[in-house]
Order: C-alpha cells, then structure tokens, then sequence
C-alpha cells in the first residue's frame, strides 16, 4: 500500500534492522504508515538484509520493492 | 486557489481534469493500479503513485490508499472524476476529515440526493414537478397496491437506495403489485442494504432530458442548458446531444428555472446535473440529481464555451463565476459518440484488446476526448469507453453530417468498437428527424453486413 516509510517503531527508536541483521519470517522490518496508522511489515523470508532501499521518512507506492534479503 | 489535486480516478477523465490542472497551473497527482502503469494519465500527471493491484476494490476504489496517496504527495483536494468514488459519501466526508478539499459535494448533500425518495421530496417543496407518486416511502406491498389503483396503471416501483436501473419493476396490473414489490424490496435490500421503496406513475417512452447547472459557494447557482439523452442501450447512454430537438426556448428556461430551484434548496456547491423525463405533452417530471461531472459534459461545454472542469475546481476553491454564466444562450449543435471498445455485432461484448493502430478525426468543429494511443493495452477490468467523439456545429443536421464524416476519418484497429454502430444510427431517419425518446434503441434494427454492401 502506499504511505511513508518509516525504518523504526519510533521517531527515538533504534531501527528494526540494518544490513547484515539475520530476519525470520514474520519478523517486523519496517513501518509504513498511512492516514495516520502505523502497519508493521513483516518479513516475507527469513535471511540476512543485504539492503535497505529507502531512506527514513521516504515515500512509497504500492509495488515498490523495500529491501533486498538473501534467504538463508 | 489549490496548489495540488489528487484524481481518485482513470481513464479520459482523468485525462480530462490533468489538462484542466495544467491549464489552471496547478499541479496534478495521478494514481493508477498496476494494470493502468502505462495509462495516459500516468504520463500526463505531474506526479503518480502506485495504489495497488488491478482490481478496482483494491485500487480505484479504495479509499484508504488513495488517502495515504494524498499524504505522501501533500495534494490539498482530490477530485473523484465520474463513477468510482464519485458519489460515496463516506469518501467525501472521509477526504474532508483528512485535511482535502472534496471536488464534489459534501456528504449530506450526496445522501440526501442518492436517497431517492428523500430527493424527490426536496423537489416538491422547491416547487419542481416530479412524477405523480406517494410520498415519502412505501410502509408495505398492500399500500403500495392501494396508490397503484388510486393512480391507474401503469406504475413504476422504485428502491428509494437504488440506481441504474436496479431495485426497479414496471407493473402493469394489479395482479402483479405485491409480488413485484416484494422483489425488487429484496433485491434492493440485498444490493443497497436498503429495502425501501417508493411508487410513481409509469411515464411511457419519455425524452430523457438534463440539465447543467453550476453554483458557486455563494447560494448562486446558472443552468447551461439541457442534455438530450434519450439514446440509450439498457439505462446506458450512447450518444447525447445539445440541446435537444425537443425543447423549445420557453420549456429550456422553464426546466433551467426547476433545476436551478433545486439544486439551490440543497444549497449545492459546484457542477451538478438534474434529470428530467420529458412525455409526450412536453411535461416534465424531476428524476434524480447527480452529484458530480458527467461523462457526457463536453457537449455543454461546446455549445457554451465553458470549461466545465475549470469553473467547478474554481467553485471549490471559493470564487463566484463570471456574470457572463449568466442568460447564456446555447450557441450551434454538439453531438457525442461514446466510443466503447465493444463488438456491436456480439450484442455488445467487451473487447478489450491492445490497440494496434489509432487516428482520432480532426477539422474544424471536432473534438476527441480519450486516453487510448497506437500500442494501449485495453485493461479488462474496468469500463470499456476508449474515448469520445464531440462534433460541433451550426445546426443539428450540419452536426450529424459532421459526426459521420468524423466517424468515418475514425480508424482503430485491435480491439472490436461501437463506430460502425454510431455510423448505423446518424444515417437513420427516425434519428435524424429529432422525433425519438428512450425507447429508440429498443427498436433500432442494426446491421452491420446490410450497411457495409
């Protein structure tokens, strides 16, 4: 969906992830937040974050792809 | 005036308001589904974002994406164009919550219009005709048989949520009252989860005719003149035209007067359309009010020379419309074929194909209004209008003569498409006569090999 990215759970917050971080599925990774929601997104795979692709506070739209994750 | 505007839709018009943006200098966001990425409206916009996969639910017509589309692009108003979100009165309140300006009304004004009877009553205390009927809504099938003997036969009942033609029965007996009430109440309850109904004298094979009115936000509001809109294939409109062989100066003020009266006892706000059925005495009769631009708008704009689009994104932004709205009189013939990407010999059977060839007719009095181009790929989720064919010209039948040299200048190749069908109803004398009503079509025998040899 589309909204705002957002790389941690609060503006004062570490981040969820940065590269080299091992993810299993279903791990939260990131915020994208739109009309004043928050939603988590949850990994897809479990691997190790071999990019982030956003920036904090960028927008996004449906589709776009949000990092790159060498399953393991 | 707005810096920015979302278009919550697709297609010719969004097209339609991204060149009415530019032309106001102002920035334009398009939203598409994946199956619109390589849309003309994509391209054209100064902004797009992707709302979701091609399903309309998941896309045109969900309200959550297309706000938090709003918000990472900062748009101050989003427009809803015609269909989709258009008329939904949760997103007109739900845009405003969220800090854009609707370019429509606001929602008491779309409940109180979409409610059919509720609108009808409005009418009646602002003093327009409506069609002889009971007030308010049906308490049962057995009241419902009672008005149908008091008003005689035939009688129209009609769901109070309902529209385009659904939740509707014609009943000619009274035999037939209660079961057909029963049916339509569940249909309409099914489908609008609503229920109610309301009963009307059954008008045989009116004129369908509407009219433009423009307000502004200060309790002003002009009519632009009528629609003649009688050509119609299952409650779907064909081919409009303006203004209509049927209407005479006198009856074009009097139906100018009740639409202008009620669209201000709604205190409407911007570019609104109020229906009318003309009968055979050239009586008319209120049938309902949209609240949004209509698909057929080009041919006012012809005779007018207004831009419709324009002045109703001004409305919104708060200015009064120029005098000369005003006493405008309606100036030469404009005629509109609505191009569908449908195969006229399979009873009108979708055909969205990719579009390998394409040259739009051009000269002196033809205008094109249409998002398609040489290579689109027609998506088959949505509508099948490709485009809009306008001619506009000094009298009505320089403007049929017109239409069928345009139509004839018209190639697309790919995908099957109504133009021989439009060809077929310009060469027809009861069309060119001018003395036709809705029930046109049901009658109208097309051939297509006939007219080919």
């Amino acid at each position: 969906m589309p909204g705002t990215f957002y790389t941690a759970p609060s503006p004062d917050a570490d981040s969820f992830v940065k590269v080299g971080d091992s993810v299993s599925e279903g791990d939260p990774l990131c915020i994208i937040e739109a009309m004043k929601i928050m939603n988590e997104i949850e990994a897809e795979t479990g691997g190790t974050i071999v990019e982030i692709l956003l920036e904090d506070g960028q927008a996004v739209e449906y589709n776009q792809p949000l990092f790159v994750i060498e399953s393991s | 005036m707005y810096k920015k505007i979302l278009i919550a839709n697709r297609g010719e018009i969004a097209l339609r308001i991204i060149r009415a943006c530019h032309e106001l200098n102002l920035k334009s966001v398009a939203v598409y589904s994946t199956a619109d990425e390589y849309s003309l409206h994509v391209k054209f916009a100064d902004e797009a974002v992707c709302i979701g996969p091609p399903p309309s639910n998941e896309s045109y017509l969900n309200i959550s994406r297309i706000i938090a589309a709003g918000e990472i692009t900062n748009a101050d108003a989003i427009h809803p164009g015609y269909g989709f979100l258009a008329e939904n009165a949760e997103f007109s309140k739900i845009c405003k919550d969220n800090g854009f300006d609707f370019i429509g009304p606001n929602s008491d004004i779309i409940n109180a219009m979409g409610n059919k009877a509720q609108a009808k009553k409005t009418m009646v205390d602002a003093g327009v005709p409506v069609i002889p009927g009971n007030e308010g809504v049906l308490k049962d099938a057995e009241e419902a048989r009672q008005m149908a003997i008091e008003m005689g036969f035939p009688v129209m009942l009609k769901a109070s949520a309902g529209g385009g033609g659904r939740g509707m029965r014609l009943v000619r007996e009274e035999s037939e009252v209660v079961h057909a009430y029963n049916t339509a109440s569940a249909e309409s309850l099914a489908a609008f989860n609503n229920g109610e109904m309301y009963i009307e004298k059954f008008v045989e094979n009116p004129r369908h005719i509407e009219i433009q009115v423009l307000a502004d936000s200060f309790g002003n509001a002009v009519s632009l003149g009528e629609r003649e809109c009688s050509i119609q294939r299952r409650h779907q409109k064909l081919i409009e035209e303006s203004p209509s062989a049927a209407v005479d100066d006198d009856l074009r003020k009097r139906m100018g007067d009740a639409a202008v009266a009620g669209a201000k006892a709604v205190n409407y706000v911007g570019v609104g359309t109020v229906e009318f059925l003309l009968d055979k005495n050239k009586d008319f009769y209120f049938m309902e009010m949209n609240t949004r631009i209509q698909v057929e708008h080009p041919i006012t704009e012809m005779v007018t020379g207004v831009d419709l689009i324009k002045e109703q994104i001004q409305m919104h932004a708060g200015h009064k419309f120029p005098d000369y709205l005003y006493n405008m009189k309606l100036r030469g013939h404009s005629i509109e074929c609505r191009i569908n990407a449908e195969d006229p010999d399979k009873d009108f059977m979708p055909s969205p194909m990719s579009i390998i060839s394409y040259h739009m007719p051009g000269g002196k009095g033809v205008r094109v209004d249409s998002h398609a181009y040489a290579g689109y790929e027609i998506p088959s989720y949505y509508d099948s209008l490709i485009g809009k064919l306008i001619v506009h010209s000094p009298t009505r039948e320089d403007a049929i003569n017109l239409m069928e040299r345009a139509l004839e200048e018209t190639i697309i190749e790919g995908p099957k498409t109504t133009i021989p069908f439009h060809q077929a109803i310009m060469k027809d004398d009861t069309f060119r006569s001018g003395k036709f009503d809705t029930s046109f079509l049901e009658s109208f025998e097309y051939n297509k090999e006939e007219k080919e040899t």
